[in-house]
C-alpha cells in the first residue's frame, strides 16, 4: 500500500539506494568510548546516591584501556601489505596505521587522566561522574578526528572534543581561574572553529568534496583553475588548526587556559587534545593537500620558527610552574610542526614520535603538579616546589626525569623525540630550522632546570613556616606517574618499536570509489 | 525577476548586518539579525533550496536568536553599552585601518572581476537527478555523510551533559555570587 | 518559479501571466478573508458557548444571538486611546503586534480547505480556464513552514513583553516564548510520523496520501498517539487554556499585552483566535484528511469544503470547550509534561513507526519488529520514570542537608 502510494506521489522508491555498510570492527574503539560515557551516564542518573569517585575512576579506565586494545587489536590487519588499510561508512573514515595509533595514544592518554584525576576529584571535591563522562566522550571527538577521511566528520571530532574540554576547563566553578579559562577556551574555541568551518568551505567550493581521498584525487588530476579559493581555504583551516594546537600566533590563550583549568584537564589538553590537533593537521594539509606542498610549507616554516622562538623565550620568565610548562607545551609545538614543515613521511613519522612521546611527559608533568598544589589548585610557584628533594625525593626524582625529557637529554624519549623530528627537517634540507630548534632547546633547557634546580638545592625554610602538611600521593596518582614515567625512560632507551610502528602509521590517502 | 528578488534580498541582508554592528540596543540588534537571516532565507529559496530556507528560518530565527534574546532579557543586558571607554588601546584605529583596507581590496576585486573571467572557478556541481532537494539531501545525508550524521549525535549528547554541569552548580558557590547585584532592570532603555 | 520535479500547483505549468497572477491574488483575498470571517464568528461563538456552559446568556445585543458583538468590539477598540507607555522601547512596541498577526494568518496559506482528492483531478479546480488547487500556497516544505511560522510566531509575544517596559508583561513573554519553544520539540516530532507516512513534506501530498476513505486518514494510520500529542502540544503553541500561563491574570495580570490598549490590543486578540482557527486547520489536514469525505448530493464540488469545514469546527469547539472545563496547570506542570512525556512519547513513537516501516520494506516478521519496538520503549520509559525517582530522592537528601 505504502510503496502505491509513492509511486502515486512521484517518489522515487525503487531507485537504488545504497545504504552504506557499516564496518563495525573500524568503529569498535570509538563505540567503546561512547558507549561507556553513556553506560556511565544512564547509571549515575538511576542510582539515587552519589557514587564513590572510584567506582568512575575503575570504570574509566577501564573502558578507555579497553578502547585502547581494541584498537591495537586491528594494527596487524591495516600495516598488513596485503590488506592494507580501508575506509568505513561510505569512505567517511579511514582506518590505517596511523588512526589505529593515534586512537590508542589517545586511549592511553585518557586511561592517565583518569588516574591523576582520582585523587584530585577527591581533594576538591568535584563531582566524578560529569568529569568521567566529559572526559571520555571528548576522547571519542579526538579518536573522530584521528579516523575521519571527511573534512566534515574532522569538524564535528573536534567539536565534541572542545565542547568537552571547554567544559572541563571551567569544571571547578567555585575558582575565578578556572571560569576564566573556561571562558577565554571558548571564546577562542569558537572563533578558530569558525575559521575551520570557513576553510573547509573554500577546500569544498575549490575541489567539489569534503573527502580528503577524494579531494586529494582531485587535486592530483586537475589543477584548479582558480587557485584562489583552494588558498584561502587552505589558509583558513591552518589558521583553525594553529589555534586549537597552540602555535604562535595563535598561541595567547595557552598560558591563561592552561593555568586556569583543573590540572588534570590541563593534562590531558597538553597530550590528548594536542595529539588529535596535530593528527588531523598532518591528515589534512601534509597527507590530502601533499600535492599544494611548495604553498603550505613556507606558512608552516614561519609558524614553526615562531613558536620555536616565542615558546622558550616566554617559559623562562614565568615563576609559576604550571604556566611555565603552558608556554613549554606552545614550544613542544613547535617542534611537532618542524615535523609537519618538512612535508614527508619521515616528517610525519617524527611528529607522531613526538607526539607520543611528549604526552606522556606532559601528562607526568601536569600529574606532578597537580600533586603538589594545595587545596583549590592553587600554589604551584616555584617557591613551592624549593626543597621538595628533601620531602619527597621520590616526586622530585620524577619529575626531574619528566623535565629532563622534554629538554631533549639522552636516555629519555624527549631527545629521541627531538633528534627524529630534527633529522625529518635536515632530510628536507630546512637547515635553518633545524638550527633554530637545537638553540631554542638549549634556551628552554634553562627553565626546566630552573625549576630541579629548586627542588634539589632549595632549602626547604619556607614551606616549614607554612606549616604545610606532606605532599599527598594517592595510590591512582602514583601509578599514572609510574606507567608515565616507564614510557618515557623506555622510549628513550628502546625506542624501536614505537619508532618502526610510528614510520608504519603515515596517513593512507583513500578515495571511495563512485 | 531573479534580479529583482536578489537585490531586495541583498539589501535586507547588508541593512540586517549593518544593523547588528551599529545598534546600541541589544535587543535591536538581535532583531536586525533575525532580518538578516530572513533575507538570507529567501535567497535560499530563489535557489530553489527550499529546505534550508526552512530550516534556516527554524533553526537560527525561530531557536538560536530567541535564546539570545532570552539571554539578553532574563540578564538584564539590554541596556546600551557605553561605547566612550576604549578597553584596548589602539583596536578602534586597528579596526577603522583594517576596515578601509578590506573595502579598498573588495572594490579593486569587483572592478578586476569584469575584465578576469570568473566562470567555473570551482569543483561543485549543482543538484541533479530527481526527487527535488529533500530527497536528494536525504540521500546524501544517509550515505555519504551517514556517519557525520550519527556523530552530531554525540556533540548533542555532550553539549546536554556540558550545560547540565555548567548550570547545575550549587547555588551559593559561584565566585561571582557578590556581583549578583546588577541595577533592577526594567525593560526598555 | 516552482520546480517543475516537485510536482506543486498546476496553475504555473503553462508559464506565469496575467490572470495566474489574478488568480493568486484572488486566492489569497479568500483566504484572508476566509480567515477574517472565521475570527469574528470564532470570538462570538467562544463567548456564547462558554456562557452557555457556564449557565449564562452571554452576549445578545448586538444583532440576533448577539451575533454582531464581535463588530461592536472592534469598533470600540479602534475609537480607545492608544497609550504608549513611558518606559516603551516605541519601535518594538509597534513591531509587535503584526509580528503576532502575520504567522498566522501566513501559515493558513498551506491548508487545502477543498477540492475533490482521490479522483482523477486530485484536489484541483477549474476557475476561469487554469487548473489549480484549493489552497493559496504549496511549497514543497508545507510542514517545515508550518514549523518555522510558529517560531517566528514567539517574536511577537516575546517583543511585546519586552518592549512594554515594565515587569508583568515581561514575565509573561519569558514564560510564552519559554512555553513555546518547548512545546514545539513535540510538536514536530509529531508531525514527522505523518512525514513519515507521506514521504513529502507538502500539505497538498499528505492530504492527497488520505483520500482512500475514512480508514486512510493519518490519524489512524500514525496510530492516534501522534495526534494526541499534536493537539496537547498545539494547544500549548496557541498559548490556548489550560496552557494560558502566558495572560495568567492571577499572576501577571494580563500577560505580555497588559500595557496594549486599543487596536494595538485588538491586533494580538485577533492574532490568537486566527491562530486558534490555523491550528485547527491544520490538524484537520494533517491527520482527518484535510477537505476528504464522501459526495452526499448536489455539486461534487461543494462537498469537500463542506467536510473541511465540519471538521475545523470540531476542533474550534474543543478549544472552546477545553477553556470552559479545565484549570490553568502549574508552570513545573507545564514544563514537565512537554519535555519528560510528550517529547518522550512522540520519539519513542516515531521510532515504532519508522521501525514497522523498515520491517514492511525488508520484509521481516511485522508482529516481531513492532514486540521489540514497543518492549525497548517500555524499557526506555522505565529507564526515564527510574531516573526521575532517583534525580527526587537526590534533590530531598540535598535539601535535607541545606
Amino acid at each position: 500500500m505504502i510503496a502505491g502510494m509513492f509511486a502515486q506521489l512521484g517518489v522515487p522508491t525503487d531507485a537504488p539506494f545504497a545504504v552504506p555498510e557499516v564496518a563495525w570492527s573500524a568503529l569498535t574503539p570509538l563505540l567503546i568510548l561512547i558507549v561507556g560515557a553513556l553506560a556511565l551516564l544512564v547509571v549515575t542518573a538511576l542510582v539515587p546516591r552519589t557514587l564513590p569517585v572510584g567506582f568512575f575512576t575503575v570504570t574509566t579506565v577501564a573502558v578507555a584501556a579497553g578502547a585502547a586494545v581494541a584498537s591495537l587489536g586491528s594494527w596487524d590487519r591495516v600495516t598488513d601489505p596485503d590488506r592494507g588499510p580501508y575506509m568505513a561508512v561510505a569512505g567517511a573514515i579511514t582506518l590505517d596505521g596511523f588512526s589505529v595509533l593515534v586512537t590508542a595514544l589517545l586511549a592511553i592518554t585518557v586511561v592517565l587522566v583518569a588516574l591523576l584525576a582520582d585523587g584530585y576529584l577527591r581533594r576538591e571535591g568535584l563531582g566524578a561522574a560529569e568529569f568521567s563522562v566529559l572526559v571520555l566522550l571528548s576522547a571519542s571527538g579526538g579518536v573522530m578526528m584521528a579516523l575521519a577521511n571527511d573534512l566534515i566528520v574532522m569538524f564535528l571530532g573536534l567539536e565534541v572534543l572542545s565542547i568537552a574540554l571547554y567544559v572541563l576547563a571551567g569544571f571547578q566553578g567555585d575558582r575565578r581561574e578556572s571560569q576564566e579559562s573556561a571562558m577565554k577556551y571558548f571564546l577562542l574555541g569558537a572563533f578558530a572553529s569558525a575559521f575551520l568551518l570557513y576553510g573547509i568551505a573554500l577546500v569544498y567550493g575549490a575541489t567539489g568534496s569534503t573527502n580528503l581521498g577524494e579531494i586529494a584525487g582531485f587535486l592530483a588530476r586537475d589543477v584548479p583553475s582558480e587557485q584562489g579559493l583552494l588558498l584561502g581555504g587552505m589558509a583558513m583551516l591552518i589558521v583553525g588548526f594553529g589555534f586549537k594546537i597552540g602555535v604562535v600566533p595563535f598561541q595567547s590563550w595557552v598560558p591563561d587556559v592552561y593555568q586556569g583549568a583543573p590540572t588534570p584537564v590541563t593534562a590531558f589538553m597538553a597530550s590528548g587534545v594536542k595529539v588529535a590537533g596535530f593528527a588531523a593537521l598532518l591528515r589534512v594539509i601534509v597527507s590530502a593537500l601533499s600535492v599544494q606542498a611548495q604553498d603550505w610549507r613556507p606558512v608552516m616554516w614561519v609558524l614553526a620558527m615562531l613558536t620555536l622562538v616565542v615558546g622558550p623565550a616566554m617559559a623562562i620568565v614565568q615563576t609559576d610552574v604550571k604556566r611555565m610548562l603552558a608556554y613549554s607545551s606552545i614550544s613542544h609545538a613547535g617542534f611537532i610542526l618542524i615535523g609537519v614543515q618538512a612535508a614527508s613521511d619521515r616528517g610525519t613519522a617524527g611528529a607522531l614520535f613526538y607526539l607520543f612521546a611528549y604526552s606522556f611527559m606532559a601528562l607526568g608533568a601536569f600529574g606532578v603538579v597537580s600533586l603538589v598544589a594545595r587545596q583549590g589548585d592553587v600554589g604551584v610557584d616555584l617557591d613551592r616546589f624549593r626543597g621538595l628533594s628533601k620531602r619527597r625525593p621520590g616526586l622530585a626524582l620524577v619529575f626531574a626525569v619528566f623535565l629532563l625529557g622534554q629538554t631533549g637529554v639522552p636516555l629519555t624519549s624527549g631527545f629521541m623525540a627531538k633528534f627524529s623530528v630534527i633529522g625529518a627537517a635536515v632530510a628536507s634540507e630546512s637547515y635553518a630550522l633545524a638550527m633554530v630548534a637545537m638553540l631554542t632547546s638549549v634556551v628552554g633547557a634553562f627553565a626546566y632546570l630552573r625549576v630541579i634546580v629548586a627542588m634539589y638545592l632549595g632549602d626547604d625554610e619556607e614551606m616549614a613556616e607554612e606549616g604545610t602538611r606532606r605532599v599527598q600521593i594517592p595510590a591512582a596518582a602514583g601509578l599514572a606517574l609510574g606507567l608515565a614515567l616507564a614510557v618515557t625512560v623506555t622510549l628513550g632507551v628502546l625506542p624501536s618499536t614505537v619508532l618502526d610502528a610510528a614510520r608504519d602509521a603515515v596517513p593512507a590517502r583513500l578515495s571511495p570509489s563512485r | 525577476m531573479d534580479v529583482f528578488v536578489f537585490a531586495v534580498a541583498a539589501a535586507v541582508i547588508l541593512i540586517g548586518a549593518m544593523g547588528v554592528v551599529f545598534s546600541r540596543n541589544p535587543v535591536h540588534a538581535a532583531l536586525m539579525l533575525v532580518m538578516t537571516l530572513f533575507g538570507i532565507a529567501v535567497l535560499f529559496v530563489q535557489q530553489q533550496a527550499h529546505f534550508l530556507a526552512a530550516v534556516q528560518v527554524v533553526v537560527y530565527a525561530g531557536a538560536i536568536v530567541v535564546l539570545f534574546l532570552f539571554v539578553i532579557m532574563l540578564l538584564g543586558v539590554d541596556v546600551a553599552e557605553n561605547v566612550t571607554v576604549e578597553p584596548l588601546v589602539g583596536q578602534r584605529t586597528a579596526a577603522w585601518v583594517i576596515t578601509a583596507g578590506s573595502v579598498g581590496l573588495l572594490t579593486a576585486l569587483a572592478i578586476r572581476a569584469a575584465q578576469v573571467s570568473l566562470g567555473m572557478p570551482s569543483g561543485t556541481r549543482p543538484l541533479d537527478g530527481e526527487g527535488g532537494n529533500l530527497v536528494q539531501l536525504a540521500r546524501v545525508l544517509f550515505s555519504d555523510y551517514l556517519f557525520a550524521f550519527e556523530a552530531t549525535s554525540v556533540l548533542l549528547v555532550i553539549a546536554v551533559v556540558g550545560a547540565v554541569v555548567l548550570a547545575n552548580r550549587s547555588p551559593g558557590s559561584t565566585a561571582d555570587a557578590g556581583e549578583q547585584e546588577h541595577s533592577p532592570t526594567g525593560a526598555g532603555r | 518559479m516552482g520546480d517543475p520535479l516537485q510536482g506543486g500547483d498546476p496553475i504555473f505549468i503553462g508559464g506565469i501571466d496575467f490572470g495566474v497572477v489574478a488568480l493568486v491574488v484572488l486566492k489569497v483575498l479568500i483566504g484572508f478573508t476566509f480567515v477574517m470571517v472565521g475570527v469574528i464568528f470564532m470570538i462570538w461563538f467562544e463567548r456564547k458557548l462558554i456562557a452557555d456552559m457556564q449557565n449564562r446568556i452571554g452576549p445578545n445585543r448586538a444583532g440576533k444571538w448577539g451575533l454582531l458583538q464581535t463588530l461592536a468590539d472592534g469598533i470600540k477598540l479602534i475609537f480607545k486611546e492608544d497609550l504608549m507607555p513611558n518606559k516603551a522601547d516605541r519601535l518594538v512596541f509597534r513591531l509587535a503586534p503584526y509580528l503576532t498577526v502575520a504567522p498566522a494568518f501566513l501559515t493558513f496559506t498551506i491548508v487545502p480547505i477543498g477540492g475533490l482528492f482521490g479522483t482523477g483531478e486530485n484536489g484541483t479546480i477549474e476557475v476561469f480556464g487554469y487548473r489549480t488547487f484549493v489552497q493559496v500556497a504549496d511549497p514543497p516544505i508545507g510542514v517545515l513552514f508550518l514549523l518555522a511560522m510558529s517560531s517566528v510566531a514567539v517574536y511577537g509575544v516575546m517583543l511585546a513583553g519586552w518592549s512594554s517596559g515594565s515587569k508583568y508583561p515581561l514575565l509573561g513573554s519569558v514564560r510564552a516564548s519559554a512555553q513555546m519553544v518547548s512545546y514545539e520539540a513535540a510538536l514536530g516530532l509529531s508531525v514527522v510520523a505523518v512525514v513519515l507516512l507521506t514521504g513529502s513534506l507538502s500539505t497538498h501530498d499528505i492530504v492527497s496520501a488520505q483520500s482512500g476513505g475514512f480508514a486512510d486518514w493519518n490519524i489512524w494510520r500514525t496510530g492516534v498517539v501522534p495526534f494526541l500529542v499534536f493537539c496537547i502540544a498545539a494547544t500549548a503553541e496557541l498559548n490556548r487554556p489550560p496552557f494560558d500561563l502566558v495572560e495568567a491574570e492571577q499572576e501577571l495580570v494580563g500577560g505580555f499585552h497588559t500595557e496594549y490598549s486599543s487596536m494595538r490590543f485588538g491586533m494580538f486578540y485577533l492574532a490568537e483566535f486566527m491562530n486558534t482557527i490555523t491550528m485547527s486547520a491544520i490538524i484537520v489536514t494533517l491527520f482527518l484528511g484535510g477537505p476528504d469525505g464522501p459526495s452526499l448530493f448536489g455539486p461534487d464540488i461543494i462537498w469537500p469544503t463542506i467536510w473541511f469545514m465540519g471538521k475545523l469546527f470540531i476542533f474550534l469547539f474543543t478549544f472552546v470547550w477545553l477553556r470552559a472545563t479545565l484549570p490553568r496547570f502549574r508552570y513545573d506542570q507545564l514544563m514537565d509534561l512537554g519535555w519528560k512525556r510528550l517529547i518522550p512519547l512522540s520519539l519513542a513513537w516515531l521510532l515504532v513507526i519508522g521501525a514497522i516501516r523498515i520491517a514492511d520494506d525488508e520484509g521481516w516478521n511485522v508482529a516481531l519488529v513492532i514486540g521489540i519496538s514497543l518492549a525497548s520503549c517500555v524499557v526506555g520509559a522505565l529507564a526515564l520514570v527510574g531516573a526521575s525517582r532517583a534525580g527526587r530522592i537526590r534533590r530531598r537528601a540535598e535539601e535535607a542537608l541545606r
